[in-house]
């Protein structure tokens, strides 16, 4: 319990030192302005979703392999967390977007890719949803899992390998591209700041599933008496 | 300091939707507890 208290702590100091770095500590971009700013905690999200969906590909694939419900749990949570960046991800790209485009939203590679793998979570958890049996559920949702994650490459590379509305990568992109060095560390504080912040959530959820497997299993103990 | 509404909207409903997320754990985990606490109760206490 002390540990998770410290880690709920430590992320939302992270994510507050974050913010603040992104206002106050970043300098001001010259052709967008403020909305810039949105970068730091749009993109940190986006990093974190697509590591809890690689974390939930791994726990897919383990679940596939091994049959141990402790992967389905890590898979489920890191699902539903990647989900939640994702929204977040999804929200906040067009308020940034808007002032700077002329439009909220465009079926762009990225966005439409992003787009698609936040609908790939969800079915997923509405697959888990439809399955009563918990190993059949198992199965099928680590299965579909592994499916899902193929949308996630694809996010990353859309703005490498098509042009589109969506900016260029400046953070592990072409030569030349790059970002300020003060930018530089904001941006990676705030990476940080998100995958603390998703790490504390994973944990929070996978708890929250033992504790659902507690109940089914002691709830067929009191309908066996 | 133009924009800066937008910005602070982006801030704030991004951080709205992780604080709702962690409501609905922080629920479902209460239900569950209450559920295993009744779920213990039905059981036979042993002699």
């Amino acid at each position: 319990m002390a540990k998770r208290i410290l880690l709920a702590f430590v992320a939302i100091a992270l994510v507050v030192a974050g913010a603040y770095a992104s206002f106050f500590v970043a300098p001001t971009e010259r052709t967008m302005g403020l909305i810039q700013r949105i970068f730091y905690f749009h993109v940190g999200s986006a990093w974190a979703g697509m590591d809890a969906f690689f974390v939930c590909f791994i726990a897919n694939l383990l679940y596939v392999w091994r049959r141990e419900p402790q992967y389905d749990s890590l898979g489920v949570s890191c699902a539903e967390v990647g989900l939640v960046l994702t929204t977040v991800v999804l929200i906040t790209g067009p308020i940034w977007a808007h002032p700077v485009w002329g439009i909220w939203w465009t079926w762009d590679a990225r966005l439409t890719a992003t787009f698609v793998l936040w609908l790939l979570y969800v079915s997923y958890l509405l697959l888990r949803s439809l399955i009563e049996e918990a190993d059949r559920r198992a199965l099928h949702s680590a299965l579909f899992g592994i499916f899902a994650f193929i949308d996630v490459p694809l996010v990353f590379f859309s703005i490498r390998w098509w042009r589109g509305m969506h900016p260029k990568p400046v953070v592990m992109g072409d030569p030349g591209s790059g970002l300020d060095p003060t930018m530089n560390k904001v941006f990676f504080f705030n990476v940080l700041a998100m995958h603390v912040l998703a790490a504390f959530l994973i944990v929070e959820r996978y708890l929250l599933e033992q504790m659902t497997h507690d109940v089914a299993d002691l709830r067929q103990e009191v309908e066996a008496q | 300091m133009k924009n800066l509404d937008s910005v602070f909207a982006a801030y704030l409903i991004g951080w709205a939707v992780f604080f709702v997320f962690y409501l609905t754990i922080a629920k479902r985990t209460a239900n569950l507890r209450a559920e295993l606490a009744r779920l213990k109760n039905s059981l036979p206490r042993p002699k």
